[in-house]
């Protein structure tokens, strides 16, 4: 194995199992991802994408098999802590904050430093501001910057927490479901700004709507059941038969 | 519900209002009143740290009234030291059979001391209390609940200590603090004094903690505490320093009350209490700083009129007032004079 | 094993009985709606108060019999009054249902002191139930023994109504997944009300053997309802098997720790307790796995 093989490797998800007392949400499952890399997860409903979240950013906790990022395992540390290390999840249902103002929510998430004894104070660094308002503007909420989170409408929230996301200045995000809601319009908007966000950013995306997938222009991973299916450009995996039949139901 | 929000224009002139009336109130006060006053704001002074917790962080604390008692206790050892002639014990302890004071007490006879564990105890207690039960991500309903069962051990706990703790009957008969005699009008009327300028100071410190980014943090570990978990902070750290100050202004709290009332017992700090001072917050504002300092005035006031003539009366009253400002007016008298959100 | 010992390992039991019937109907509802209602422990003290009518129109053995039902309907009947009235309107605030409900706990106490006297009533047990049995040197009451036996055959009907019955199934369901079980047609509000009565009656239940114990005051259930909301706390939610597993380990340790210290030391013993556990078991002693973001 080369050096540099080994540097462009960011996540590695080996061999997890999530035993739900009896149910496998998540069976021996395994997949890497590459610095920079887009990924879609695609899969029936029940297949574990969801899971996949839950389990790289800690929310759930392997039975068997390790999660490995930038090389050290995480599938042990608090959710904050892998935080830390740079992930970030937006979730299915949009999880701003809703009594906070859409700039306090951006704010709490470009924040480089969390720890509480530094939290007694109003100041906000420059470069932690610009990142805010360079944040507000690429999902066009500039404007509603000063009311609170609650009163977005639904894509709006969408918005606000892909772009809360994006300004923590995670190496790797989670997007679920980020279009869930969404229009076509808006739908497009923000394949543009997934596709925007350049190769500093590694990214793995779940969704359902395939004219999205189709937008971002990703390599694709299908799960079904709890495990890995089939890997390759959403050609191949709209070809391949046997995806075919685990998303019309007829499973061998 | 009347609707008073043509009034929100001049809510920032509340805290302002407030304090002219504290400032006047000695000249226009019987020292009876003044006294009965100075104890109501003791009881605001708890009431600021409920909004602290109960409003903006949502942790239900149904126990306060063991922080209040921490510091009324401690404030109330000294003073029972501090009237004794050298070489003797409290009567209460010899009625019990007591002939040496319990070694827990004997360092409350030093003013710097008292005053330590006053700030400090209160505040420890309540940081290693709730930091127990939050670390291990037990909040909401539990807390509250945990909080209740304190109250009770720690009233029941004072109970059946007699011989060290004046059992039910509490702590009473002080004559002097540190040098002065609480029988001089001066003195009743600089502990007015002191009250009032420790209520300001912790209005204006706790309205700077709301709006500093330890505030936004606290409101988003209540709306979300997972949501800030996932954006990488330990929410637990700020519900717990929260608490802690919370813990702390109690314990401030009982310890001018005490000086006040000249008395401090179970009766005070047990479980019915400990949830009547969440009545205060209620019906002023959860919210609402000024709000949870009228608040505990008006409610004491009221309780204080009605409970006097009929004493059975008060305990419907406050039942009803519990149901009716939590189901028809969460944001308490507080939410009457806010204009709705455009 | 000395007798002390054992004797308070029976009275333990009792406890945890009582214990279990106070908090079964906290932790039903709880875990339906997550809420806890703090009049609760004033069901225990109408079925108190009503197994106490109960003997002054039917005394003697009888009428104990006969309190056990009018003491569960009775308190059904006005759980349900709380439950339709005041707590169906704050369902999605938990922390003000507290609140509002205390206020309801304040208002019937106050209540049954003006109508009974603060000084309390006493209950005379029926013979049959004053005596006691010495086995290996241990006394053990009736009134006790009955207490457990009670308790037993209420948990026996509770397991077999929501595991045999209809009605347990849709307890269930709403237990699992609220906007499931909505969705797919459960009047979830009604299933919300029947266990809320259910619930109700089995403290009134409980208040009938309170009864048995000592006299009926207008603050008999205060002392109890606070180490049933300890016992929700432990069991974990909404589970019976957790909260009877909770109720027997807190009843156990009280009486137990009564050995050593006094009973109020014991009260803080038991709050210690119950935090040390918080640190091993913060999920209660069965866990229920959730994908809500904040639940």
């Amino acid at each position: 194995m080369s050096g540099s093989a080994i540097s462009d490797l960011l996540l590695s998800v080996d061999g997890v199992t999530i035993d739900y007392s009896g149910f496998k949400a998540l069976d021996n499952f395994s997949m890497t991802l590459n610095r920079g890399e887009t990924r879609v997860v695609i899969g029936p409903n029940g297949a574990g994408k969801s899971t996949l979240c839950d389990t790289i950013i800690g929310r759930v906790r392997p039975s068997q098999g390790r999660v490995l990022f930038k090389g050290e395992e995480i599938q042990r540390l608090p959710e904050q802590q892998i935080v830390a290390r740079g992930i970030c999840r937006k979730f299915q249902a949009p999880g701003v904050l809703l009594t906070l103002s859409v700039r306090d929510n951006l704010a709490l998430a470009a924040r480089k430093d969390r720890r509480w004894w530094k939290s007694f104070g109003t100041g906000i660094p420059a470069d932690e501001k610009l990142a805010v308002e360079e944040a507000l503007e690429s999902v066009g909420l500039t404007h509603r910057a000063a009311v609170e989170a609650g009163t977005l409408a639904h894509g709006e929230k969408q918005w606000l927490e892909i772009a809360m996301v994006m300004a923590t200045g995670a190496e790797l995000l989670l997007l679920d479901e980020p279009t869930a809601g969404m229009g076509p319009a808006e739908t497009s908007r923000t394949a543009q700004l997934i596709l925007g966000l350049g190769d500093s950013r590694t990214v793995l995306v779940i969704d359902h709507d395939m004219s999205f997938v189709e937008q971002l222009a990703a390599p694709v991973t299908v799960m079904h059941q709890g495990k890995f299916l089939k890997q390759g450009s959403i050609a191949e995996v709209r070809a391949d038969a046997e995806v075919a039949a685990v998303y019309l139901g007829h499973t061998a | 519900m009347p609707d008073l929000s043509r009034l929100d224009p001049l809510k920032p002139f509340l805290p302002w209002l407030l304090l002219a009336l504290g400032l006047v109130a000695p000249f226009a006060l019987s020292a009876y009143d003044l006294n009965l006053l100075a104890r109501f704001m003791a009881m605001g002074i708890l009431a600021l740290g409920l909004v602290l917790i109960w409003g903006h962080g949502g942790i239900l604390s149904l126990g306060q009234g063991v922080f209040f008692g921490l510091g009324g206790y401690a404030i109330a050892l000294h003073m029972k030291l501090a009237d004794l002639p050298s070489g003797e014990i409290p009567d209460f302890m010899v009625w019990s059979g007591r002939d040496s004071l319990p070694f827990w007490w004997t360092p409350f006879s030093s003013p710097a001391f008292t005053i330590a564990a006053i700030l400090i105890v209160p505040t420890l207690v309540g940081a290693l209390f709730s930091w127990a039960v939050f670390h291990r991500r037990v909040g909401g309903t539990y807390f509250a609940l945990i909080t209740q069962a304190l109250a009770l051990a720690f009233s029941t706990l004072i109970i059946s200590r007699q011989d060290v703790t004046g059992g039910f009957n509490g702590l009473t008969d002080f004559y002097s603090v540190f040098g002065f005699g609480l029988a001089s009008p001066g003195t009743g009327s600089g502990l007015y004094w002191v009250t009032l300028a420790v209520l300001c100071v912790a209005f204006v410190a706790l309205r700077w903690l709301l709006a500093s980014r330890f505030g936004i943090l606290l409101r988003a570990a209540r709306d979300g505490e997972n949501r800030v978990r996932f954006l990488g902070y330990s929410p637990t750290p700020f519900k717990v320093v929260a608490f802690a100050i919370a813990a702390m202004l109690a314990g401030v709290g009982g310890a001018l009350f005490t000086l006040h009332a000249g008395v401090v017992s179970p009766a005070l700090i047990g479980v019915v209490p400990s949830i009547e001072m969440v009545v205060w917050v209620a019906i002023g504002g959860r919210y609402s700083l000024a709000g949870a300092i009228v608040g505990a005035l008006l409610v004491n006031l009221a309780r204080d009129a009605v409970s006097s003539a009929f004493p059975e009366l008060w305990l419907y009253l406050m039942g009803a007032l519990f149901i009716f400002v939590v189901t028809l007016l969460p944001r308490g008298l507080a939410g009457l004079v806010k204009r709705k959100a455009a | 094993m000395d007798a002390l010992f054992l004797n308070q390992l029976f009275n333990g039991a009792s406890l945890a009985s009582l214990y279990l019937l106070a908090a079964l109907g906290l932790a039903l509802s709880f875990g339906l709606m997550r809420v806890i209602n703090m009049a609760h422990g004033e069901m225990l003290m109408l079925g108190g108060y009503l197994a106490w009518m109960t003997l002054l129109v039917v005394p003697g053995a009888l009428g104990i019999i006969l309190a056990i039902p009018v003491a569960f309907v009775g308190a059904a009947a006005m759980g349900g009054l709380i439950q339709s009235t005041l707590i169906r309107r704050l369902s999605a605030r938990p922390l003000d249902t507290l609140l509002a409900t205390w206020g309801v706990s304040l208002i019937l106490q106050q209540g049954a002191r003006d109508l009974f006297g603060a000084v309390g009533v006493e209950v005379r047990a029926p013979e049959w139930l004053t005596g006691s049995f010495v086995v290996f040197g241990v006394t053990l009451p009736s009134a006790r023994l009955f207490i457990i036996l009670i308790a037993a055959l209420v948990l026996g009907g509770l397991a077999l109504l929501l595991l045999k019955t209809r009605i347990g199934l849709l307890v269930r369901a709403v237990n699992q997944d609220r906007m499931m079980a909505s969705a797919s047609g459960i009047d979830v509000k009604r299933v919300d009300f029947t266990i809320f009565c259910l619930g109700s009656g089995v403290a009134g239940l409980a208040g009938v053997m309170l009864a048995l114990l000592g006299p009926v005051t207008p603050n008999v259930g205060q002392s109890y309802i606070i180490p049933a909301f300890l016992v929700v706390v432990m069991g974990g939610l909404g589970s019976i098997v957790g909260t009877t597993a909770s109720a027997i380990i807190l009843g156990l340790f009280a009486a137990l720790a009564q050995i050593f210290v006094d009973v109020s030391v014991a009260q803080m013993l038991l709050l210690v307790f119950v935090i040390l556990f918080i640190q091993v078991r913060p999920q209660g002693v069965i866990a229920v796995k959730t994908r809500q973001l904040d639940a």
